[in-house]
């Protein structure tokens, strides 16, 4: 079984085609990664989608970096 | 002609008037229809019935355009139905006419509720699927009023001008998904909204529109086909005029 990290990255890679060893912890979604305010919503999407979760309008906000994401993810899962 | 075999539409307001002759069209043109409501079920119904007669695909949904709890059950109804959305015409729309002097809040908020936030709903409500997609369609039926102003409707004009505003921006937004939007401003259309309006009113409008007559319900179809088909594929942002020319 993937891992949440790599769930997560291979969303990244597929929306935002970028490489999959660009896609670290700290890389942030609009700086690093190159994605618009549009990529990111859609990005959000496809994560609710790949982990059938709702994310609220307010936390998706609040996710920046990979690792928001990721940790986000973990814990609504646990 | 106008082709949308395999496509699906969701038009607001299709129990009567304007949004009733857009369903049929849309229907006859191949599409999938989801008949939105408010209040008026039987109606709805008939109008699903008539394009179920003729051979076509289409169900009625009821839900206030303003209320998105409703909007959204609309929207996965018509995911589980037909599958996808590809066309949405944001139609509903009420007037409560009055001078501004005179004008309540009531009447002002109702009217910007229905017309304006429902248009914003309805697009927020089927936007995700269309980015999914990376194709959509998106006819708001707006005002030629919103263009021109008109005394007595303040509150509707205020929300036609905010639709046309609006559908610029939806135009920029989602252009790079794929997804259109235009709308169309239709003037005096003969329908149950145009017939409140007392025979003095009627004959000021005439005298202001050089065809010389009032507009067809079909005519508004007409032109709502083809910007939700794909004659109108380098169109967005754009508001057609369909009024007889009294906006020139
Ligand atoms: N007629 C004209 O001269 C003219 C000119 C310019 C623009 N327009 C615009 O064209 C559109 C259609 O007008 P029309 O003349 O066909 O009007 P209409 O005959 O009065 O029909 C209005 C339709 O909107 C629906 N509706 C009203 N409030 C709603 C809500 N909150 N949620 C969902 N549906 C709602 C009604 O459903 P129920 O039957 O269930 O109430 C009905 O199907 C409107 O946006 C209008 O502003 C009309």
């Amino acid at each position: 079984m993937a891992t949440v990290l790599e769930r997560v990255t291979k969303v990244i890679v597929d929306r935002l085609g970028v490489e999959e060893n660009e896609v670290k912890l700290e890389a942030s979604f609009t700086g690093d990664l190159g994605a618009d305010s549009l990529d990111v919503v859609e990005l959000v999407m496809e994560l609710e989608d790949e982990f059938d979760m709702e994310i609220s309008d307010e936390d998706a906000e609040g996710m920046s970096t990979v690792g928001d994401a990721v940790s986000y993810i973990e814990k609504k899962q646990a | 002609m106008s082709d949308l075999t395999g496509k699906t539409a969701i038009i607001t307001g299709a129990s009567r008037g304007i949004g009733a002759e857009i369903a049929k069209r849309f229907a006859q043109a191949g599409a999938n229809v989801v008949v939105n409501y408010s209040g008026s079920q039987q109606k709805a119904e008939a109008v699903v019935e008539a394009i179920n007669e003729n051979g076509g695909k289409a169900i009625a949904v009821k839900a206030n355009v303003a209320d998105a709890d409703a909007v959204k059950a609309m929207v996965d109804e018509t995911m589980t139905t037909f599958g996808t959305v590809d066309i949405l015409v944001n139609n509903a729309g009420i007037t409560r006419d009055n001078l501004m002097m005179r004008m309540k809040d009531d009447e002002w908020d109702d009217v910007i509720n229905t017309n304006l936030k429902g248009v914003f709903v309805c697009t927020k409500a089927v936007t995700r699927q269309m980015m999914k997609q990376r194709s959509g369609r998106i006819v708001n039926i707006a005002s030629i009023v919103g263009v021109m102003g008109n005394a007595g409707q303040a509150n509707y004009v205020a929300s036609k001008a905010g639709v046309i505003g609006l559908t610029k921006t939806t135009a920029r937004e989602l252009a790079s998904r794929g997804i259109t939007a235009n709308a169309v401003a239709p003037g005096f259309i003969t329908t149950d909204m145009t017939d409140q309006l007392n025979e003095d009113i009627q004959k000021t409008m005439m005298s202001q529109i050089p065809l010389g007559r009032f507009g067809k319900p079909e005519e508004v179809a007409k032109a709502a086909l083809f910007l939700a088909s794909d004659e109108a594929s380098y169109m967005t942002g754009q508001t057609l005029h369909l009024d007889g020319g009294m906006v020139m």
